[in-house]
């Protein structure tokens, strides 16, 4: 299943993705089945949509180290100001400002290993961290009118969410409900929350609830 | 709603994301072997606790997770600076309005005192 590779003398890396023959269940699959799912409506003006076809890899070191590694890799830089947040690969892919030495990577499924390897490559002998934390946390994305996910997350969240401070290319780590969430908005029409798997649930439950106003659906068809 | 300056995420964010973590500028004995009981007593256990302008460590718990100091007056509550690790601060007991010593201070800090006067007025 998988397989202990030595790829420098520093790190021990190894490939956590299972066969395509092993079933995975995303965060919020026991969600769906216990709270329910309900399908988007024509009159739904939220439409919530959990993104679990990603591998999510966090990256820690210098900017600088980094910056080269993920412009030979990807060949998008590194966002270097605090709170930015660059979408790449047709907006399946992105990367993300966590704090002054720490990004988060997000890349498709399946992709973890394979992205892990080359930046450790590319990046020797350099004093980095790379980790998968794909198990660990989940992309779950809003879609519908402006105005309605604004309201929801004026709910939610104790930070300003007007496009005024809030534009495309922003993404915080904020309170939300009583848990915590990464969110972001990778362009006009989206807003995106990584939420970590032990609170999934319970954010899942807050925003149906919250959500129910605005006859909040859920798209499984992700 | 009260927003505390982080000076790493560059931005005010809400104070319910931050923590405090006691006195700052505290310094370890250099050499721990050789210090005094009394000494080491002060370092591990004893703390300011002034009446004015305090100096405190804090942390960003929720956002960058970064360890940061503030310069607080225990009797006002006023926050007068936020200034990152390392850094020394620009207000003091002895220097309480902030005087430039050397032009040290920067126009950044003139512009967060003044709007953290704006929000308390």
């Amino acid at each position: 299943m998988s397989e202990s590779v030595n790829h420098t003398d520093r790190a021990n890396t190894y490939d956590a993705c299972p066969g395509a023959d092993i079933a995975q269940e995303s965060p919020l699959a026991w969600s769906f089945f216990n709270s329910g799912a309900p399908a988007p409506r024509p009159n739904s003006r939220v439409v919530l949509r959990e993104l679990a076809d990603r591998d999510h890899l966090i990256l820690r070191g210098g900017a600088i180290v980094l910056d080269e590694a993920v412009r030979q890799v990807f060949g998008v830089s590194l966002p270097a100001r605090p709170q930015q947040l660059v979408v790449f690969n047709g907006g399946v892919s992105s990367l993300q400002w966590l704090s002054p030495d720490e990004w988060l990577l997000i890349v498709p499924f399946g992709q973890a290993y394979r992205v892990e390897t080359e930046l450790r490559q590319v990046l020797g002998g350099a004093s980095v961290a790379i980790s998968d934390v794909s198990a660990g946390q989940t992309l779950v994305e809003l879609h519908g009118e402006d105005l309605a996910m604004r309201e929801l997350l004026m709910k939610s969240v104790a930070y300003d969410v007007h496009p005024r401070n809030f534009p495309p290319g922003k993404g915080v780590t904020v309170v939300m409900a009583k848990s915590s969430a990464i969110l972001r908005r990778p362009d006009d029409s989206r807003w995106e929350l990584v939420i970590r798997r032990s609170f999934a649930d319970y954010l899942y439950r807050w925003l149906l609830d919250a959500g129910e106003e605005f006859e909040i659906g859920v798209d499984r068809n992700s | 709603m009260f927003h505390i300056y982080c000076p790493y995420c560059e931005e005010w964010r809400e104070e319910e994301e931050f923590h405090a973590k006691g006195q700052a500028h505290i310094q370890r004995p250099l050499d721990p072997e050789s210090c005094s009981d009394e000494e080491w007593g002060d370092y591990l256990f004893f703390r300011d606790n002034p009446r004015g302008i305090h100096h405190e460590l804090w942390v960003h718990a929720v956002g960058c997770r970064k360890f940061f100091n503030i310069t607080r007056n225990t009797q006002s509550y006023v926050i007068l600076e936020t200034y990152k690790m390392g850094e020394q601060p620009r207000f003091t007991a002895e220097n309480p309005n902030g005087e430039s010593q050397g032009g040290a201070a920067s126009a950044d800090l003139d512009s967060q005192t003044a709007s953290v006067q704006e929000a308390r007025a």
